[in-house]
């Protein structure tokens, strides 16, 4: 099953600022609602959001339940040299996905 | 005191009897009520969650089932072609049943007879899923809904549903979204109701939903019994709104509060 | 016959009303804790550590009245150069009344270029949203909007 939509552009300038959106399937539970019967549903969210372009961290997020489902997060980076982007998210119950994408900086 | 009441029976009576279609000039899809931020979630594929459907579908699409072992592509192959307007013509009318019935059924009677597998349950993610890429090939399309000739008792069914007051609020649709579409109900605004974005992405739901999931909120959100999913009143009122909206574009799927 | 019957339960809801003040009948709440003032407090306290916190640099875009609490779209973005000697460093994000005072931190270095984040937040109900940058020569600053949450029309929930 798909489970992230990344939008990065695929060619840049050397030293432009890029915007790069991402979203993410995932219910993102809040541990807050109850079930008609009275039981808690057990939180189950993305703790964490991280981006690495070749290798270092270009951005990190930490999440907390008021992020809503299907994470959407966007942020900007400065395009420096041609590269592969790689995006990984961790969350409860073990989550972990991860997604890339390149960019061509002339 | 009694003359007032007399002028309100003749007003209500009134109202009903002019309670017809909207012009089509006048046809107003859902996504023009939303707010700027909202549009823009669904403007862009990459922003808009409901695309997140449409690719777990593409893949489904491709994917071998049931005892035949056979894909939705090894019949129908490239949906971007296939399956392009299919969307808009839905409910369509099924010479097996002699009855309209809507895209999930349709991809379901398709799973029974031609795959041999079981069918997918309703709002189930796999059935959202393909329904919305099947649906997205329609983008642009305008609605064709309701046109056929065997369609005319169906439709004229589902008109009567659409009118009916029930519930324990009272309310038939139309007293909505044919006689107050653009005011507003306690903060939200009113639509005229066309379904042109279905399955579609609620900011209520944080999910992808089917227009029979929609129909059945609104049904309950009028203190009246929603009828079951797949109910032949369901797809009934379907067609009837489909057919309300022809001429529309298609904008599945849509992002909606 | 009905009159009687409607003074009699009115008599009885006044004493209810009143013995649960005096704490003899326990009230049942059915929505979750709320984050207090003192919760906001705290949250940011975590991150300040103490140090002052000055208004500015910081814009918070977030529709004051809101098309649906469960999926807000917010943008926070910080006035300010991303240098390597002088950046900002983080923004951290928190509300008033949610179960719980944070919505997200997000960590930024100088190589971001712009200092600007949207992502799509939960709100429960009408609410000051803060938003505090830490820079890196160690101040703080922020911003703050009050947005208004109503809930959708007709509730779709069989009761």
């Amino acid at each position: 099953m798909a489970s992230a939509l990344i939008n990065v552009p695929a060619k840049a300038r050397r030293g432009d600022i890029i915007e790069i959106k991402t979203l993410m399937s995932h219910v993102m539970e809040t541990g807050y609602r109850h079930m008609a019967s009275g039981e808690l549903v057990p939180r189950d969210i993305i703790t964490n959001f991280t981006c690495r372009f070749k290798g270092s961290e270009i951005f990190r997020a930490d999440l907390f339940p008021a992020i809503a489902a299907n994470p959407f997060i966007t942020f900007f980076t400065t395009a420096t040299e041609s590269g592969k982007f790689e995006f990984e998210w961790i969350g409860d119950q073990g989550f972990s996905e991860t997604a890339s994408a390149s960019i061509t900086v002339e | 005191m009694r003359f007032a009441s007399v002028i309100a029976i003749a007003l209500l009576v009134a109202g009903s009897v002019f309670a017809a279609e909207i012009p089509q000039a006048e046809r107003r899809s859902g996504y023009d009520f939303m707010k700027p931020d909202t549009k823009a979630m669904q403007d862009e594929d990459t922003a808009n969650p409901g695309m997140l459907w449409v690719l777990d579908g593409e893949g489904l699409w491709k994917r071998k089932a049931g005892a035949a072992s056979k894909a939705c592509s090894d019949c129908h192959g490239d949906a971007r072609t296939s399956m392009k307007g299919v969307a808009a013509r839905y409910p369509a009318f099924d010479k097996a049943t002699g009855r309209p019935i809507d895209l999930e059924q349709r991809i379901n009677s398709c799973r029974t007879n031609q795959q041999q597998a079981t069918p997918l349950p309703f709002e189930s993610r796999e059935l959202l899923a393909l329904t919305a890429f099947v649906a997205r090939q329609s983008k642009g399309a305008a609605i064709e809904a309701g046109s056929d000739p065997q369609l005319m008792p169906f439709l004229a069914k589902g008109r009567d549903l659409y009118m009916q007051r029930q519930g324990q609020l009272n309310l038939g649709c139309t007293n909505c979204h044919d006689d107050n579409w653009d005011k507003r109900l306690a903060g939200s605004a009113i639509t005229q109701g066309h379904p042109t974005g279905y399955p579609l992405y609620r900011l209520e739901w944080q999910s992808l939903g089917s227009l029979q999931r929609r129909l059945r909120a609104c049904i309950t959100g009028i203190r009246a019994q929603a009828y079951d999913y797949g109910a032949p009143e369901l797809v009934e009122l379907e067609l009837y709104v489909m057919s309300r909206a022809r001429g529309m574009p298609m904008e599945a799927p849509a992002v909606r509060p | 016959m009905q009159q009687q019957a409607n003074s009699t339960r009115r008599q009885f809801l006044g004493l209810a009303g009143g013995a649960a003040m005096l704490g003899a009948i326990p009230v049942v709440t059915v929505r979750p804790a709320e984050a207090t003032p003192a919760m906001l407090a705290s949250a940011i306290q975590s991150v300040t550590g103490g140090a002052a916190v000055r208004t500015g640099k910081v814009k918070l875009d977030i529709p004051p009245l809101v098309e649906n609490g469960n999926t807000v779209p917010m943008t926070v973005s910080v006035n300010h150069p991303m240098a390597p000697e002088d950046h900002v460093r983080s923004i951290h994000v928190f509300n008033e009344k949610n179960p719980q005072a944070n919505i997200a931190n997000f960590h930024l270095g100088p190589h971001n270029g712009r200092a600007q984040v949207s992502t799509r937040i939960r709100l429960a109900d009408s609410q000051k949203i803060v938003a505090i940058a830490r820079l890196s020569d160690g101040s703080f600053w922020s911003a703050s909007v009050d947005v208004v949450v109503t809930l959708a029309a007709c509730t779709e929930d069989v009761i």
